[in-house]
């Protein structure tokens, strides 16, 4: 999907990218090495696409092999990849992980550190003129902005809290709508096309850093439990040693100087190898919503 | 209205001309901004159609999917784009409404939230409203409601016969607003410009149209006072009708002093001759009775037994009646008295008397004697004539002054001419100053030039006098030769 908000010099960027991209590809082909492709999703701001260039460079270093970032809009289509085995690795939701796990089609390969702790959670925000909503309950009749249907804290969250709250979710809002992405939800909310929107907390917290004028005109009125952060998942089809290789390089970032200071712009202190325990919350709130 | 009619030329063409340069300038002005507001209208008009069918194209499978945040983006761009250039049509709200005209999604989505009916969201959009249930969907249309700050360009969502909604475009009218200002700014100052290049020439041309005509209907209007000045003939040179005017200025002002110049003249001359007849008639009644008594003394005094006393008395009265006849013998200028021709030497003989007089006063004589034979005119009356008028101009003239004298046959005329300097005459003077017992005679009995006079008539000729440079007085005189013209 085309990104309006974009310049027209990150578009030049990515052009850039993709021709350093095609060219470094040609190189490995030559060595008859298979790149490794790294699905992209909302669950991080997946256009920052210079920081992404020069992440992606980092690990083609460390690695000593090609890496492909595929990026997509929807948490549904990234699944459909790795079932596909198009993609080897993937940065998804939880709700996307906990799927892809409980499916037998990916495992959990490293959890992000966000301010030194492997949590998140879903913020419910409002636009910063509408001092009166205090909670979910009083957006009855509303209308509201989720991020997509995989995802854990701008979709399955507050549906979850209304649920418990004895509310059907289906007809609670007046008019739901989907953004394909959390910083859309801070649009959407901002520029008053909805009257409220749930999001990712990390998301979130980086805009207030990068963007503050956005989340400027946004309030945060409640802040769900914390749950595991959003994890890179490794498929089933990707072989050990891969696998390791790309742990380890992640692992890694957080004592490599250069990784560091990408791990910075990332807002993220570090990886952790992953826990799948942290994701229980979600497996819980899946399982009472039915979902599958 | 009247008080600018009645304006001197000197302001009203200047004026004029200035009203007609700033209405061009005006008039330019006019078709430019009128021309540029056709020309945005079409810009608008295209922009609004173009725009409309590509939203529109994107905007259907949003629509069908119900993908609201998609057709949001879709909108959101126009409304976001940076104008280019000096183009300033831009879109200000954009609207999707559903086939129930509830909102789908704005562009502003503040003013016009989803879901509401889009009669609620203003009256205007009410009656876009009605005008949309007219059209039935079936294809674009402008819509410029009187008194709306919009033009609204609406165009069906709909593909293959299935129609999802509807599309609403609002340009605003104040857009026009600063291209409207911009090109206000360059007529005003091209119109400036012209202005500061045609006024300052019209008003020059204006004065130098008008002055000549000042100039002229100034000296019409002073005509019957006194006599107007002359005009500088280098002040208009062209032919036009003014050229032609101050022409026919000169001829008449010309004319009109020649008639009065003769006017008085004749009128000099007429009573010069009256004056002459009456004292030729007084000299001839004086004459016979005069010359009675003299002969008759003249008997008495051949007697010699007289005694002293008588004699004495007879004396007294022969001197008396001599001065009655010599007076009276002045008077009776009496030209036809045969005499020899001129001759050159009779001139000089003239200036050989005049030199002593002349050396007395230590004066500078002028002489020009152009005669070389003799010219078939009476001597002893020329020479009367050039006594006469050289020994005035020689009382006349100042202490080492100047006396001029030219003599020439020209024209089968003598003509000669005696100047002096010193004493002016007024005109005045001039007028009185042929005849007899004259008051500025000094020392004469003021016949001198009432005989020159009467001595030049009398052979046809004519005699003027003037002052010429203010500075010597000009005798000219002018006798024909060969008998009285």
């Amino acid at each position: 999907m085309q990104n309006y908000f974009s310049k027209y010099f990150i578009m030049l960027r990515i052009y850039l990218g993709l021709i350093v991209l095609l060219a470094s590809n040609m190189v490995w082909a030559e060595n008859d090495i298979k790149p490794i492709r790294f699905g992209l999703t909302p669950a991080i701001i997946h256009n920052q696409y210079e920081l992404l260039t020069d992440w992606r460079a980092y690990l083609q270093k460390k690695l000593r092999r090609p890496v492909e970032f595929v990026s997509r809009d929807s948490y549904r289509e990234t699944i459909d990849l790795i079932k596909q085995k198009k993609i080897d690795f993937a940065w998804v939701s939880d709700y996307p992980y906990v799927y892809l796990e409980d499916k037998r089609l990916a495992r959990l390969l490293v959890t992000p550190l966000y301010q030194g702790r492997p949590y998140y959670c879903s913020y419910l925000i409002v636009p910063s003129t509408d001092l009166r909503t205090k909670s979910l309950l009083q957006l009855k009749g509303k209308l509201f902005a989720y991020a997509d249907p995989y995802s854990n804290s701008g979709y399955l969250v507050p549906r979850y809290q209304l649920q418990q709250a004895g509310e059907d979710p289906n007809r609670f809002f007046r008019k739901t709508l989907f953004t394909w992405g959390h910083r859309r939800i801070a649009e959407a909310v901002a520029q008053g096309l909805v009257d409220a929107g749930s999001m990712d907390s990390f998301v979130w917290d980086t805009l207030a850093i990068i963007q503050p004028d956005l989340t400027h005109q946004t309030r945060i009125v409640a802040k769900s439990p914390e749950y595991g952060f959003p994890p890179i998942v490794a498929s089933r089809a990707v072989n050990r040693a891969d696998s390791a290789a790309l742990q380890q390089a992640l692992l890694g970032m957080a004592n490599d100087p250069e990784g560091a200071k990408l791990l910075k712009r990332l807002n993220l202190t570090g990886f952790a190898p992953g826990d799948a325990k942290l994701y229980d919350g979600v497996r819980k709130m899946m399982r009472t919503m039915e979902e599958p | 209205m009247k008080f600018i009619l009645d304006l001197s030329y000197r302001y009203k063409i200047p004026l004029w001309g200035g009203l007609l340069v700033i209405i061009t300038a005006l008039a330019v002005s006019s078709s430019f901004i009128l021309n540029a507001y056709d020309e945005l209208k079409e810009d608008l008009l295209l922009d609004s159609q173009t725009m409309g069918y590509s939203l529109k194209t994107d905007l259907f499978p949003a629509m069908l999917h119900n993908d609201v945040w998609r057709a949001y983006e879709i909108i959101s761009v126009p409304i976001n784009r940076k104008t280019e250039g000096s183009n300033p049509v831009k879109a200000e709200h954009i609207l999707v409404v559903d086939n129930e005209l509830r909102v789908f999604v704005a562009a502003h989505p503040k003013s016009a939230p989803m879901l509401t009916e889009m009669r609620h969201i203003s009256p205007e959009h009410a009656v876009l409203a009605d005008r949309i249930t007219q059209m039935g969907g079936s294809s674009s249309q402008e819509i410029d409601l009187p008194g709306s700050k919009y033009y609204y360009y609406v165009t069906p969502i709909s593909s293959e016969k299935l129609h999802l909604g509807t599309l609403i475009i609002a340009h605003p009218k104040n857009i026009f607003l600063p291209r409207f200002v911009q090109i206000e700014r360059h007529g005003l100052l091209t119109g400036a410009m012209i202005l500061t290049i045609l006024l300052p020439f019209n008003w020059y041309w204006g004065r130098r149209m008008a002055l000549p005509l000042v100039l002229l209907s100034e000296r019409m209007g002073d005509i019957s006072r006194k006599w107007p000045s002359d005009l500088n003939p280098e002040l208009y040179v062209y032919r036009d009708e003014i050229g032609k005017l101050f022409e026919a200025y000169s001829q008449m002002l010309k004319d009109l002093k020649d008639k009065e110049e003769l006017e008085k003249k004749m009128v000099q001359s007429e009573r010069l001759a009256a004056l002459g007849q009456l004292a030729a008639g007084i000299a001839h009644e004086i004459n016979n009775p005069l010359s009675g008594m003299l002969m008759a003394i003249d008997t008495l005094k051949s007697y010699s037994d007289l005694d002293p006393r008588t004699m004495k008395t007879i004396a007294l009265i022969v001197r008396g009646l001599t001065q009655i006849k010599d007076t009276v013998g002045a008077l009776l200028v009496e030209a036809k008295i045969n005499s020899r021709n001129l001759t050159p030497q009779d001139i000089e003989d003239v200036l050989i008397l005049i030199t002593p007089m002349a050396r007395k006063k230590a004066l500078h004589i002028g002489w020009h004697n152009s005669l070389d034979e003799n010219v078939p005119l009476p001597a002893t009356l020329v020479r009367q004539i050039l006594i006469n008028l050289l020994l005035n101009a020689v009382q006349a003239a100042e202490q080492q002054g100047e006396v001029a004298f030219d003599i020439a046959v020209a024209d089968k005329q003598l003509q000669f001419s005696v100047t002096n300097n010193g004493k002016l005459l007024s005109e005045e003077q001039i007028a009185h100053l042929f005849e007899p017992f004259s008051p500025l005679s000094e020392g004469g009995h003021g016949l001198g030039l009432w005989v020159t006079y009467q001595i030049v008539h009398q052979l046809g000729g004519h005699i003027s006098v003037k002052r010429e440079s203010n500075t010597q007085m000009i005798f000219t005189v002018g006798i024909p030769i060969g008998g009285v013209a």
